[in-house]
């Protein structure tokens, strides 16, 4: 059973493997950091977050300062989607930020129904037909 | 305790230690806050009577019928205090109402109430019942009003004020209510009530422990006139307390109608079972979350007198019915700085994430997070000591209103159920002006603006942020009407609301846009503006699952110039826009400006311009995800550039008719994916090549690095690294002391061999 745990990453509970949800790629081992499979690029955060004053004017310009934010973003080797990003101080060691009990979360879903789409109370969709039911 | 005590001990006899405790009991020096209350936030035990309702059978349809008489209640009484409180923040709805079982257990507030404010009620509440009840000085008796505002015995800041009575029925306390409102002016050191100058708990202004401020219903005007006079706003004071009053005395009216109608009984297993039944469900909720460990941060990047990289350490567990927020391993406190903030504080911010953003489907009160435990450093920013400042507690609370939602995040997007969408970071920042002086009808005062209840709301898994929706504390404030604070204060708003663009958290869905706001004062005694945020340098609030933050925000200034002058002779050398504005600066002979977002009070002279920028939401998901139709439509609606959309979004259309081309896009992003891919570098590799052994030496850092008990603080030879279980507070050095010695060493250097 694959289990969806963020937007683009699942747990193969099978092969204990994280995966990538948009093409399959088998990332790493699921009792290790899923970090360990993608790849990491060091984004000068000026690139996404750009000034917007005129630098010559001004030292603060909406724009962060890399000597106190790196912007660490993972991609997928495979398919190469921005698994994650990770704001951070630069050198800081990245963060392990996920860490599952693999053999909890099989015990967890062994009498679940196999993971479906999941229905959000306060979609605009369902509020929409909520609301066209109600009217007739 | 020392041998000699130890000794004493054992000699004594039970019926002198019975002695001696009654005579410490009753020979308190001080009483101050009492650790057992404000360790605790757990729910008390039942009482006897309650234990016996509960056990017994209870009418699910007469509880039902209490249940929607208190709320219509409690929604009653926020609107008075909504239509009648003085206080700029209650009339854009920065209140509560609240009501509280008759052991002090929060059980309901008022539907559209800031829930963070009564979630520090029961505080004060505890402190009340057991040490002025039983004081033969003070007693507690029907009629009794209690006023408090001091975070120590539970606040969240001491600019909000509560009114805390007990509701009598057959000669008992039956249950509590309270109101709070987030008043603003405290005699601080700067007029507002959230000094950001302040270097010691003295500097706050009015610190109220709680204290019987109403007999038989009526305000002890002795009393209150010794609270008028240690604020600049004596009508604010005088008014509210009144207000507050008669809130707390149309609930009692409530309740006791609902006595007479359903019995005590009712009242009473309902106010506990509201409790109860939302701690069943919370410990149901999390027993459905995998069991493991989450890890995440921010950084702070000031104190709002200088910059300096602060960490916030979250580390979250969940096993089984457990659920354990560590926040070891974050900054120790600054004891002269004003942005520490108390333990109870931090966990009465926390459980109001969750239940504005991770459970916003329950019933709320302080049960959503009984069953949380949390783990803290003692003298740490995070758990401060008593005499460390806090009003400006905001800057480390704010943060705990969203690094719990992308921690928790990490957990439930597994579980089978969702109770709301998951949840990017909501803009997290208070920004907005704090003014004082006096106004166009000579009246001294000093407050806040209403900006602050319009952060932008981060993006969701299904859907964009909402704009300028609220503030991250709450859901139903408003950004008040202009036209009002005009009439009352000498503060004109130059420029409409209009969203920030390209300053927002992109991602598959983006954050909600922040506003820009450009204020002058006009036909004012003498005037002053400050502002108490941080997020100048690294970014506020992260996004989620490869969403990107808000940016960083930047305080403007456009200095020595009377912008109403310009306005009559140049027109159009006033731009209504603050990138314009500040890059053209076309008003001759001005001083433009650009900071950060932390300024202590600064006096201003008509005409002079103060530009900052509502905060935008985080995003969710990566940028290559968006739905080009909803870059276009970004386009549209004026909320990005070109430029992003080309190259943040890769995205290709046709600039003049924005028609999209969707094969071109298909491949742009194809291409971006393989560039990611050839820049990316594997994970070992990087780490081995990036990571440092310790914070870099030239940042003024603190907190810990990848170890949670080593614990840094300071930079270069001063930097000093403390052990768990022994931080200390860290006092800064003035900053004009720090300017002057660099100008000292530069005019040192300038006229060296001139001597
Ligand atoms: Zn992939």
């Amino acid at each position: 059973m694959k289990i969806p745990m963020t937007e683009y990453l699942a747990i193969d509970l099978d092969r204990e493997m994280w995966e990538c949800r948009c093409c399959g790629h088998l990332i790493q081992s699921a009792r290790e950091n899923y970090k360990k499979g993608l790849l990491v690029y060091d984004r000068n955060p000026r690139e996404i977050h750009k000034p917007l004053l005129d630098t010559t004017k001004y030292q603060r310009s909406f724009a962060p300062d890399p000597a106190w934010c790196a912007l660490l973003e993972y991609y997928c080797p495979s398919c190469g989607t921005m698994v994650e990003t990770e704001y951070t101080v630069p050198g800081h060691p990245p963060l392990h930020d996920m860490e599952f009990d693999i053999d909890a979360l099989r015990a967890q879903w062994k009498d679940r129904p196999a993971p479906a789409v999941r229905e959000i109370p306060d979609d605009d969709e369902r509020i929409k037909q909520l609301r066209h039911t109600h009217a007739h | 305790m020392g041998h000699t005590d130890k000794q004493m001990k054992d000699a004594l006899s039970a019926d002198e230690q019975a002695l001696l405790n009654t005579f410490l009991d009753e020979h308190s020096l001080f009483y101050g806050p009492d650790p057992a209350i404000m360790r605790d936030h757990t729910i008390g035990p039942r009482s006897a009577i309650e234990d016996e309702l509960l056990q017994g059978e209870l009418d699910p349809h007469a509880l039902n019928l209490v249940r929607g008489r208190l709320h219509a209640a409690l929604d009653e009484t926020y609107d008075m205090v909504e239509q009648m409180g003085t206080a700029p923040g209650a009339k854009w709805g920065d209140l509560v109402t609240a009501v509280y079982t008759a052991t002090g257990d929060l059980s309901s507030i008022s539907p559209k109430g800031v829930v963070v404010f009564s979630g520090v009620c029961h505080y004060p509440l505890k402190f009340i019942a057991k040490y002025w009840a039983k004081d033969p000085t003070v007693g507690l008796h029907d009629g009794d009003g209690f006023i408090h505002n001091d975070s120590r015995y539970g606040n969240i800041h001491n600019t909000d004020q509560s009114m805390i009575m007990p509701v009598f029925h057959e000669g008992e306390v039956i249950c509590w209510v309270s109101s709070t409102i987030h008043e603003g002016e405290n005699g601080a050191c700067e007029p507002g009530g959230m000094p950001a100058a302040a270097e010691s708990k003295w500097d706050e202004g009015l610190k109220m422990p709680p204290f019987r401020i109403v007999e038989n219903y009526q305000v002890r005007r002795d009393l209150l006139t010794f609270l008028q006079n240690s604020v600049r706003d004596p009508k604010l004071q005088y008014e509210d307390v009144k207000v507050k009053l008669h809130a707390c005395l149309r609930l009692i009216e409530r309740i006791r109608a609902v006595i007479a109608e359903y019995g005590k009984e009712n009242l009473i297993a309902c106010l506990r079972k509201n409790i109860e039944d939302v701690d069943i469900e919370v410990r149901r909720r999390i027993r459905e979350m995998p069991d493991g460990t989450v890890r995440t941060h921010a950084f702070i990047d000031g104190t709002l007198r200088e910059n300096v990289l602060i960490k916030y350490n979250l580390t979250v567990t969940v096993k089984g019915e457990r659920m354990i927020l560590d926040v070891r391993g974050s900054s120790p406190e600054f004891v002269n700085r004003s942005i520490n903030t108390t333990v109870a504080s931090l966990k009465t911010c926390i459980a109001t994430a969750y239940l504005l953003y991770i459970w916003p489907d329950l019933p709320h009160n302080m049960a959503c997070f009984s069953a949380v435990e949390v783990l803290s450093d003692e003298n740490s920013l995070l758990d401060s000591s008593f005499d460390a400042p806090n009003c400006m507690s905001l800057i480390p609370l704010f943060k705990s209103f969203t690094l719990p939602t992308i921690a928790l995040a990490k957990f439930m997007y597994s579980c089978p159920t969702r109770y709301t969408a998951i949840y990017s970071s909501h803009f997290n920042q208070p920004y907005t002006f704090i003014y004082g002086g006096v106004t166009q009808h000579g009246e001294v005062t000093g407050n806040f603006c209403a900006d602050i209840n319009g952060n932008g709301g981060g993006a969701r898994e299904n859907r964009d942020g909402e704009h300028a929706v609220s503030p991250c504390f709450g859901y139903m404030c408003d950004t008040g009407e202009q036209e009002l604070i005009e009439e009352e204060l000498p503060v004109l708003r130059l420029v409409a609301q209009h969203l920030t663009k390209d300053r927002v958290g992109f991602g598959k869905y983006r954050g909600g846009l922040g506003y820009e706001q450009l204020i002058t004062s006009r036909d004012a005694g003498f005037w002053g503006f400050m502002t108490g945020g941080t997020g100048s340098l690294h970014p506020s609030a992260y996004g989620l699952f490869g969403g990107y933050a808000s940016p960083v925000y930047t305080l403007c200034k456009i200095r020595e110039v009377n912008v109403f002058d310009t306005l009559k002779t140049d027109p159009r050398s006033f731009k209504f826009d603050l990138v314009e504005l500040m890059n053209e600066q076309a008003i001759p002979g001005a001083k433009y400006g650009a900071y950060d977002m932390g300024m202590t009070f600064e006096p201003v002279q008509e005409g002079e311009v103060y530009m900052i920028c509502q905060g935008a939401g985080a995003g969710y998901g990566d940028v290559l995800d968006r739905d080009p139709n909803l870059v276009i439509r970004d386009l549209e609606e004026d909320l990005i550039s070109h430029e992003t959309a080309r190259a943040l979004y890769h995205v290709v259309y046709d600039e003049d008719s924005l028609v999209l081309d969707v094969e071109a896009t298909r491949a742009a992003r194809a291409a971006e994916r393989e560039a990611r891919k050839r820049r990316g570098k594997p994970f070992d590799q990087f780490v081995a090549e990036w990571v440092r052994a310790e914070p870099p030496e030239d940042l003024p850092y603190y907190g810990s690095w990848d170890d949670p008990t080593r614990i840094y603080a300071g930079q270069g030879a001063g930097r000093v690294v403390m052990a768990r279980g022994a931080v200390t507070g860290v006092m800064m050095p003035n900053p004009k002391d720090v300017r002057i010695a660099e100008l000292e060493a530069q005019l040192a250097a300038a006229t060296a061999g001139r001597g």
